[in-house]
């Protein structure tokens, strides 16, 4: 199955059952518990992490908070 | 109110562009724009916005210049050590220009007072360096219907946003709750490479001066992100998320509150 992540087409093994929160695992994302996932141009709520499944062919990114400016 | 001749030369560059031209620089002469934070991202945006003749900038700030800002805070001096960053930037921002006039808020922006200052201006810069302010310069732009521009910025990236109320993503939308309190490590505990916010207040400011022309198309709904290392910059489209507490469809915050648990020591210590 291949998806884009940030930008970069990502070929990851086949699985039907993949969803966010496995994805995040799988990809071993920086502060899993902080991101913000973008799925095809929306922002995915957090409480839905676990129950949405990963097509092929998603765009997904992967948004992090930065606080600094000082 | 028409150029004299001194400002028709120190604007030339300006005036030849034809998106600027004689109008345009009047335009910004006559536009006030607010920079919260008169740190690392706010020193270039009030560098270059002075240079460019924005007629009115306030500058808000509660903090002392230490040596430790001078690596970044370009608007600074050493002989400058010790002194009320808005009055170090004030004397900076008139020594280049001025034309510009200066008001300063000596003062930590907050939820009593942040609705009453951002009234007074066509345009805020969010140049602040922790997530309380954030979200609270979102909130009160937002329910003000007040355009700004978020800056963020930490070791090698940044990332930069032009948020127009009612029309464009807002912060919120992205990141609908502030991360706990010391969960993202801030630029005195994780460090930023000196430059960094020369690059993303550069852009803040070229937002700025861009919104306040009327020209070209604003980073509203797009995500700026910049990796120095990497030296690679890559824009995301966010659209509006109708859940956002903030601007979505069923708002849940509907007035400018302190996120009181997430000062920081360092916000504390002032």
């Amino acid at each position: 199955m291949t998806i884009t992540v940030n930008g970069k087409k990502t070929d990851l093994p086949e699985n039907s059952g993949r969803t966010i929160d496995s994805l995040l695992a799988e990809l071993d994302v920086s502060q899993p518990l902080y991101v913000t996932v973008e799925l095809n141009g929306e922002i995915l709520e957090r409480n839905a992490f676990d129950a949405t499944l990963v097509a092929t062919g998603d765009t997904i990114e992967f948004l992090y908070f930065m606080g600094g400016g000082c | 109110m028409a150029l004299t001749d001194s400002q028709i030369e120190r604007y030339s560059r300006h005036i030849i562009l034809k998106e600027v031209g004689g109008k345009g620089q009047q335009k910004l002469l006559a536009s006030r724009v607010l920079i919260i934070g008169a740190g690392g991202l706010g020193a270039p945006v009030a560098l270059y916005l002075a240079a460019a003749g924005i007629g009115t900038i306030g500058i808000a700030d509660a903090d002392n210049v230490d040596l430790s800002n001078l690596q970044r805070q370009v608007i600074h001096f050493t002989p400058d050590i010790g002194k009320p960053k808005v009055d170090s930037a004030r004397e900076k921002i008139q020594a280049i220009n001025p034309d510009v006039q200066v008001r300063c808020y000596h003062e930590w922006i907050n939820a009593a007072n942040i609705m009453g200052i951002i009234g007074e201006y066509d345009f805020v810069v969010d140049a602040t360096d922790n997530f309380a302010a954030k979200f609270l310069i979102n909130d009160a732009c937002i329910l003000a219907g007040k355009p700004y521009s978020h800056g963020g910025i930490l070791q090698f990236v940044g990332q930069t946003i032009t948020v127009l109320p009612g029309e464009s993503t807002c912060y919120r939308c992205i990141f609908p709750t502030p991360p706990p309190k010391d969960a993202i490590p801030t630029c005195s505990q994780a460090g930023v490479i000196g430059v960094l916010p020369g690059v993303i207040g550069s852009i803040q400011a070229t937002e700025a001066i861009k919104f306040l022309l009327g020209k070209g198309e604003l980073l509203a709904g797009r995500l700026l992100m910049y990796d120095a290392l990497k030296m690679k910059f890559r824009d995301v489209a966010i659209n509006r998320n109708p859940n956002c507490p903030l601007c979505g469809e069923h708002p849940t915050i509907t007035e400018a509150r302190d996120e009181l648990d997430l000062l920081t020591v360092c916000d504390l210590e002032q």
